[in-house]
């Protein structure tokens, strides 16, 4: 596919993530969603799962790349993508936070479904991926870990035990992508816990790092093939806006868990023009 | 897994000299000679798991962590993912308390299967203080699910419960108690089972269940009750906390007069609980006292010192249960 194709490619997959996630978010009433920090994710993810990674429809393949959603609020946006490549049926997504449901509003391992692991509970997915790089190089499998983490989960001691590590064991097939839309639950990253220099943080703990804008599908395209050059651990910092795609939740910390109405989901399906 | 000639009387006379820490390491030096799925995890202890020859030949299947018991375990489980046999170490509150709800989501929710060894279990580290003692573990550990726990006698079972692992449907966690030397419980080869609660001595007055290094004590204890008091006791190694064996329990005779558990253990949440669980399940009225650590933190000391201290001498177990029969 040619460099332009691919990028309609992925655009066009972010609007069906942004519907899936609409409609997941509508099914889910009262019970809430966790809206915004999936849609800061839309065009993470939709990347990573068109031309980034390498899949199969067999999640027990050895021969696929492993993704772990660290930052596991933000299930909407994975099962939405995994509706897209066809793991989840679309009748599925009416069953999200239902009772008995295989999709909560936090990912429960599901291999059969495409859900490699499960998560939620903040700051344990990076170690976790350095564990599964690590066994991909013991067996000498080419593959690779992408783990996607939020800003507000770096407050998280444990990823910061897990960053020094990955570096001392020369974990080089691990790409970590911090979603940072500058929020978390209750208000800013500046006024919760202040992150500082977040780029810094990371480079001193010996990580390869890269900025981006997160909704730049180009921008993101380039740092992820820039990356396969590069023998070390590698970070993706992206520039995201929490609550991307739609003028009531951009930037807005109502939507971090919120319930949509009708109404909204109307309103938010006319932006989306698809 | 082990084979069968390695458990010969002169390796068990070795193990149980050099106490249960160094036998572990003995024991993965053998098992990584055959195995090439295996890998253990420390957090900067492979001196005090007996590993360091371990990791001087084995560079390829030992990864130090540092002191990072959070990041251990993820790791674990993520090699554990990809159908490695995975096993983890380091003293017992840093193995357990210290993440534990890593092993929640990893090893219980996710299922990921890992053998945990948490060293020098109860009140061995007693002058160091309780933040090195741990009284605690077995009741974190039991509320988990899909965790199965095991509190070896001696060495030797030690040994036998890190083979049995390998074939074991659910990660596992080994309470290792006791010093160095370590006595034995086990003076041959025997069959072991996890689940299977063991019954080394016969009898129908009493039923005394134990595990890790209170089986010795109680041995003692069965001894002296049947030479001095002339009271038959029953004697259960009860190796396997959980999950826990109903049926050896079921055999107690509904006349024996006292069921004892004995661990060296907060008296809440261990094997004493496990086994009140279950016999309230079996509808059994036998009257069942407790022998464990009392449910506080008191001043620290000589493992000695603080086993008499809290009633785990022969004298003191006998003089209870002589009181309540």
């Amino acid at each position: 596919m040619k460099n332009k194709d691919k990028i309609e490619s992925i655009k066009n997959l972010a609007k069906k993530l942004r519907k899936n996630i609409l409609d997941m978010s509508l099914y889910a009433g009262s019970s809430s969603a966790h809206f915004g920090g999936a849609l800061s994710s839309v065009e993470i993810v939709s990347t990573l799962f068109n031309g980034i990674m390498e899949l199969d429809k067999n999640v027990e393949s050895e021969s696929r790349d492993r993704f772990i959603l660290s930052k596991g609020h933000g299930c909407l946006v994975y099962y939405a993508v995994l509706a897209e490549l066809g793991y989840i049926s679309y009748d599925e997504l009416k069953t999200f936070e239902k009772n008995d449901s295989d999709l909560l509003g936090h990912p429960v391992i599901n291999r059969k479904k495409g859900i490699e692991f499960s998560n939620g509970s903040l700051g344990m997915g990076l170690s976790l991926g350095i564990g599964v790089a690590k066994a991909l190089k013991i067996k000498n499998l080419k593959n690779k870990v992408f783990v996607l983490m939020g800003d507000g989960e770096c407050n998280e001691g444990s990823v910061w035990e897990s960053a020094m590590s990955a570096v001392h064991l020369s974990i080089d097939n691990i790409t970590l992508i911090i979603d940072n839309n500058n929020f978390q639950q209750t208000g800013s990253n500046s006024e919760i816990m202040n992150l500082g220099d977040i780029k810094k943080k990371w480079e001193s703990f010996g990580w390869y790092t890269e900025k981006c804008n997160g909704h730049d599908v180009e921008d993101l395209i380039s740092k992820f093939e820039n990356f396969k050059k590069v023998s070390k651990p590698k970070v993706l910092i992206c520039e995201t806006i929490k609550g991307k795609g739609f003028k009531f939740s951009e930037n807005n910390n109502k939507w971090h868990h919120s319930v949509l109405s009708k109404s909204q989901y109307e309103e938010a399906l006319k932006e989306l023009n698809l | 897994m082990l084979d069968k000639s390695f458990f010969n009387s002169k390796n068990i006379n070795i193990w149980s000299a050099v106490g249960p820490r160094a036998s572990y390491g003995l024991a993965m030096y053998e098992m990584a000679k055959t195995r090439d799925d295996l890998m253990i995890i420390t957090a900067d202890v492979s001196t005090s798991a007996g590993l360091d020859r371990y990791r001087r030949d084995f560079p390829e299947k030992y990864l130090d962590v540092g002191i990072a018991e959070q990041n251990m375990i993820g790791i674990a489980a993520g090699i554990a993912s990809e159908n490695f046999k995975v096993y983890t170490t380091t003293f017992a509150p840093f193995q357990t308390a210290r993440c534990l709800e890593q092993i929640k989501v990893n090893l219980g929710y996710m299922k990921h299967k890992v053998c945990m060894t948490g060293l020098a279990s109860g009140l061995v580290l007693g002058t160091l203080g309780y933040t090195h003692c741990s009284i605690e573990d077995i009741g974190m550990i039991r509320s988990i699910p899909n965790i199965s726990i095991v509190s070896p006698a001696d060495s030797f079972e030690t040994i036998k419960t890190l083979n049995a692992f390998i074939d074991h449907d659910q990660s596992l966690y080994i309470r290792l108690t006791g010093g160095s030397p370590n006595p034995k419980v086990y003076e041959s080869d025997y069959e072991f089972k996890i689940g299977k609660g063991i019954v080394l001595n016969k009898g129908e007055d009493i039923a005394i269940i134990s595990c890790g290094s209170s089986v010795n004590i109680a041995t003692e204890v069965v001894k002296d009750l049947k030479n001095i008091n002339k009271i038959n006791a029953k004697l259960i190694n009860m190796h396997t906390i959980k999950p826990i064996d109903a049926e050896v329990l079921n055999e107690i005779n509904d006349t024996t007069k006292l069921i004892v558990t004995i661990e060296e253990h907060n008296i809440i949440g261990g094997l004493g609980s496990a086994v009140c669980e279950a016999l309230s399940d079996l509808n059994k009225k036998n009257k069942h006292i407790m022998i464990g650590h009392p449910d506080s933190y008191g001043k620290g000391g000589e493992y000695k010192f603080l086993l008499n201290k809290y009633g785990f001498s022969k004298e003191n177990i006998i003089g209870k249960i002589l009181k309540n029969l």
